[in-house]
């Protein structure tokens, strides 16, 4: 990476294996206490729409899931492989036109589309990633926010796709479960959020521990040296931004299917790709569970001041949202899930220093 | 279309293209030294632009002569920016750089809003407005005085950079932080400098654009993206290139709207910046 994340010489060098110690993936198994806290944590979120039954309730985590569905897959590219996109939102929309434009005018099954959608995605990402992945850094995600911004352009002004106006998804009653349309109720749009977070979050729990993963992070921290051990540094930059891509794109579907209206303001804004960036910082990027963590705090926390402050068309909600990022830039540069890990760390140290003092 | 049409379209890009050119110059500047991205950029300036409409509004000052003032409290904001938000994240992954600069951003563009609601508003009866009509070529008169303005602006930070002890001093401290420090040069003061001498850039911009252009919470937002083009078009910390790539931009834009289609007028930038990048990743004049 750039310069500038180089440990300078001031540091002590047990400070700089102890970062090195951090950066690395935890290959331990699991314990049985973690086990059983997933188990129940899977769980909770299984009942909660019967323990919690009403639409705001399902709507604040159908929220959550759906952003950190996002994050997760930004984090694949940016988190792992180190390349920051700063125009994500590319993938989401196309993910949303793909099956709302297939079911708005041939009636094709959005669960269909989705897959068009995905596959449309990941060639995107090919086609975009060759030219811009050789960039470093900032030209990178400047590109890539150019891209974006781009496209946005172009849905407006494209009539085969409804230009400005969009798509408007036509309301259809029968087999709910093909159509991807649930209008009675919001628990099973719940349920299918759900297991697409679960679906990106067991992906990248198997990328964590796969090859390719270690490529990632290899090429992450250090591209020359990768390339010096025979990584396709290229080739597995195209594959992270490929991964990513789809999974953004099964989050366009949803978004479309859920909301039933699609329009470049709404699919394909800057401000969505930022704050799929924000939430995956605040959780903790490169980690499994730091884009999770971000979006269950950050959602409910807009949701909440939204309420509570925002009504009288005041903006005290934004304000609060933009001081908080950067207080946990400055105070918290590894996120929320940091936090954790300091204690971790700390408590690691206590036991190694009791150990050489006996 | 006659040829009348036509210049006038390239004298208007120009003139607007210098005006980016000194909004991407501070923010070439700022990453040149540190290697950080501005993305509240667009916020700085859309504050010289609303201090410039409220000295105007409240005391009736002519945004020409609030320049300075204007200008100085931007170079503040600068200051305050460096000191209690990039100096603790100096040393922090360029990610939690970036996140900062744009939470900054969204925290002014709300404040913005909650102060000063999210109407357009403009300066009527500025000093300077009107337009002039050279052999049947009409030129509005604040575009030339903010261009005029702007050329000014950028060729005293050229001066300063190129010619003064202190400008050296900046130069080195961005070409090698260490070695400028062992010279004795005071980095840390540098950077604050930096920052402050980048605001003000874009507070001589905002208040030059303020004298006919509308002011509201999000006008930044436009601005910047192109400057950012500009930046890296132009080549990240290279204050020539800068200029260079606003011009272009600003006579592309003005080009591209008049002879295929207004609305796609920003897209061309973003091509040409693309089809640039891809042949040179380095941008124009961009070191790597």
């Amino acid at each position: 990476m750039s310069s500038s994340t180089v440990p300078s010489a001031m540091n002590s060098e047990g400070a700089q294996t102890l970062q090195a110690a951090l950066a690395e993936p935890l290959r331990a198994r699991l314990s049985l206490r973690t086990k059983l806290a997933g188990l129940l944590g899977l769980l909770a979120l299984l009942t909660y729409p019967f323990a919690l039954n009403t639409p705001f309730a399902h709507h604040v985590m159908i929220l959550i899931f759906l952003y950190a569905l996002m994050a997760q897959s930004w984090n694949i590219l940016a988190g792992y492989c180190g390349q920051i996109s700063l125009g994500h939102v590319v993938f989401f929309g196309i993910g949303a036109y793909s099956s709302g434009y297939l079911f708005a005018t041939y009636h094709v099954s959005p669960w269909l589309g989705m897959l068009v959608g995905i596959t449309i995605a990941a060639v995107m990402a090919v086609v975009i990633g060759i030219p811009t992945l050789r960039l470093r850094g900032h030209y990178f995600a400047i590109a890539t926010l150019v891209i974006g911004e781009s496209v946005q352009i172009v849905f407006q002004r494209w009539e085969f796709v409804g230009a400005a106006s969009g798509i408007w998804l036509p309301i259809v009653r029968e087999h709910p479960y093909v159509n991807f349309q649930f209008n009675e109720s919001k628990i099973p749009y719940y349920y299918i959020a759900l297991a697409f977070l679960v679906l990106v979050c067991l992906a990248v729990a198997y990328l964590e521990r796969s090859k390719a993963g270690f490529y990632f992070r290899a090429i992450r921290e250090e591209p020359e040296a990768a390339s010096s051990l025979g990584i396709n540094v290229s080739l597995y930059k195209v594959i992270a931004f490929m991964m990513s891509a789809a999974f953004m794109a099964m989050a366009g579907t949803f978004y479309a299917q859920y909301v039933l209206v699609i329009d470049p303001e709404t699919v394909f804004p800057l401000a969505l790709s930022i704050l799929v960036l924000l939430i995956a910082v605040m959780g903790g990027v490169g980690t499994l569970w730091g884009p999770v963590i971000g979006a269950a705090v950050l959602v409910p926390l807009s949701e909440a001041t939204r309420i509570y402050l925002g009504g009288t068309g005041g903006t005290v909600d934004l304000m609060l949202y933009g001081a908080l990022i950067v207080l946990i830039c400055i105070f918290r540069p590894s996120g929320l899930l940091g936090l954790f890990k300091h204690r971790r760390v700390r408590a690691l140290l206590r036991e190694g220093s009791k150990r050489g003092n006996a | 279309m006659t040829k009348e049409i036509i210049i006038q379209a390239i004298i208007s890009g120009l003139l607007m293209g210098f005006v980016y050119a000194l909004i991407a110059a501070g923010l070439s500047l700022i990453f040149g030294l540190m290697e950080i991205v501005n993305f509240a950029h667009g916020e700085f300036m859309m504050m010289s632009m609303y201090s410039a409409f409220w000295l105007w509004a409240l005391f009736g000052l002519d945004p020409l002569y609030a320049l300075p003032l204007c200008t100085m409290l931007l170079a503040l904001m600068g200051l305050a920016t460096h000191y209690g938000i990039i100096r603790p994240i100096l040393r922090a992954p360029m990610l939690a750089q970036i996140c900062a600069t744009f939470g900054l951003a969204v925290f002014l563009r709300a404040l913005a809003q909650f102060l000063w609601t999210p109407d357009f508003r403009t300066i009527q009866h500025p000093l300077v407005e009107g337009r002039v009509d050279i052999m049947g070529i009409y030129l509005g008169l604040p575009q030339i005085v903010a261009s005029a303005g702007c050329i000014v602006g950028f060729a005293a930070l050229y001066l300063f950079i190129t010619r003064t002890e202190t400008g050296l001093a900046l130069q080195a401290t961005a070409q090698d932080r260490e070695a400028a420090s062992l010279m004795g040069i005071p980095t840390d003061r540098m950077y604050a400098l930096g920052w402050m001498i980048g605001a003000a850039c874009v507070g001589v911009a905002g208040v030059l654009l303020s004298t006919f252009y509308f002011v509201f919470p999000e006008v930044g937002l436009q601005f910047a993206l192109l400057a950012y083009v500009a930046v890296a078009l132009g080549g990240f910390g290279s204050i020539f290139g800068a200029l260079l790539a606003g011009v272009l931009i600003g006579l592309l834009e003005s080009l591209g709207g008049l002879l295929i289609d207004p609305s796609f007028k920003v897209l061309f930038i973003f091509t040409l910046y693309l089809a640039v990048v891809f042949m040179r990743p380095q941008g124009l004049f961009g070191r790597f």
